[in-house]
């Protein structure tokens, strides 16, 4: 293992996440009133992004056997379900990731 | 404040449980492919991107090109960019906490610190910063963890990282909730899995950005009708 080149890598992954994550701010801050148009995008992208997000987790699946989608759309439904019905994250989160471990480690 | 302190620590545990697993992972594969403890310590201290991480190891181990590298973090971590966009205005007058908030702004954190709070702006600032310092250091110790002792685990952990999908799901039912508009949440859907089916799995982030911001941009009128019904 090169040592030097290792830590470059690193070094330029922190960088350019690091500017991704400040890039908006560095952008469209500074004293002046954030632009109508921004306002605008920060609010509906926040409803898009986590859909977004939910889709890239799940973008593993294929429908070529039933293992490698019905996990996923059980373990899904069950977070979505309690959910709805108890709003409490904790619980919603623990009883799908067990439902999902379950069926992917005994079931398919 | 110690109550404050309190209430963060229980909003992150679902992010708990996801990062010191995911972590732990990270730390393992890490071990394995011969990069020790103070690898794992410094990737998750300075990078703090859980899949990208996952990402790096590869990069190390291919010895990848500086320019490869930062090509690859860009297509992976270009949602980032979404995220400061809407915590711009959350965010503004957080003074000294700033740098920190924005630097620890992952998904998970993201999820947590983005949900509409009735507290003082103040507090809120404090609650969000608690709770990206608490999902740092869940993170940092998973991976640590995982390259001191991952050969000594023996129990199947097959499946525990569904737990940050469950997470982005509950955030997505609530959002869901709290609206009457649903066009936008539709739209992050539609989008990204149109791009998916046409773009693959590795690739379909960016084109999917794109094509949210065209769609919000252009179709403000329709996207903005959605709250007057």
């Amino acid at each position: 293992m090169n040592y030097t080149h290792s830590i470059a890598i690193v070094a330029v992954v922190a960088l350019v996440t690091a500017l991704l994550r400040f890039l908006p701010f560095i952008i469209l801050n500074g004293k002046r009133k954030t632009p109508e148009i921004i306002v605008y995008m920060g609010k509906v992208l926040s409803f898009a992004i986590m859909g977004m997000l939910v889709v890239y987790c799940l973008k593993g699946i294929s429908f070529s056997a039933p293992g490698s989608f019905l996990p996923e759309l059980i373990a899904g439904a069950v977070v979505t379900l309690l959910h709805v019905a108890f709003k409490n994250t904790l619980i919603s989160v623990v009883a799908g990731t067990l439902t999902y471990m379950f069926l992917i480690q005994f079931i398919f | 404040m110690k109550k404050l302190i309190k209430s963060s620590f229980i909003k992150t545990l679902p992010v708990m449980a996801g990062y010191l697993v995911l972590g732990f992972g990270f730390g393992i594969i890490l071990e394995n492919n011969g990069y020790g403890v103070l690898w794992a310590l410094a990737m998750s201290a300075f990078i703090y991107a859980g899949s990208m991480q996952y990402v790096a190891v590869g990069l190390l181990t291919a010895g990848a090109s500086l320019i490869t590298t930062a090509l690859t973090t860009f297509m992976v971590n270009a949602r980032h960019l979404f995220y400061g966009i809407t915590m711009i205005e959350p965010y503004k007058k957080s003074g000294k906490l700033k740098p920190y908030l924005i630097f620890a702004l992952t998904d998970e954190t993201y999820c947590l610190v983005c949900q509409k709070s009735e507290m003082a702006k103040k507090e809120y600032l404090t609650q969000s910063f608690l709770i990206s310092l608490f999902n740092h250091i869940y993170w940092i110790s998973g991976s640590v963890l995982g390259a001191l002792f991952g050969t000594l685990v023996s129990f199947n952990t097959a499946g525990v990282d569904f737990a940050m999908t469950a997470l982005f799901i509950t955030v997505f039912v609530e959002q869901w909730k709290s609206t009457k508009n649903h066009i936008p949440a539709i739209a992050g859907v539609v989008f990204s899995v149109i791009c998916l089916l046409i773009f693959g799995k590795d690739t379909f982030l960016i084109p999917s950005m794109i094509c949210i911001s065209l769609f919000f941009t252009l179709g403000k009128s329709v996207v903005e009708k959605g709250d007057a019904k």
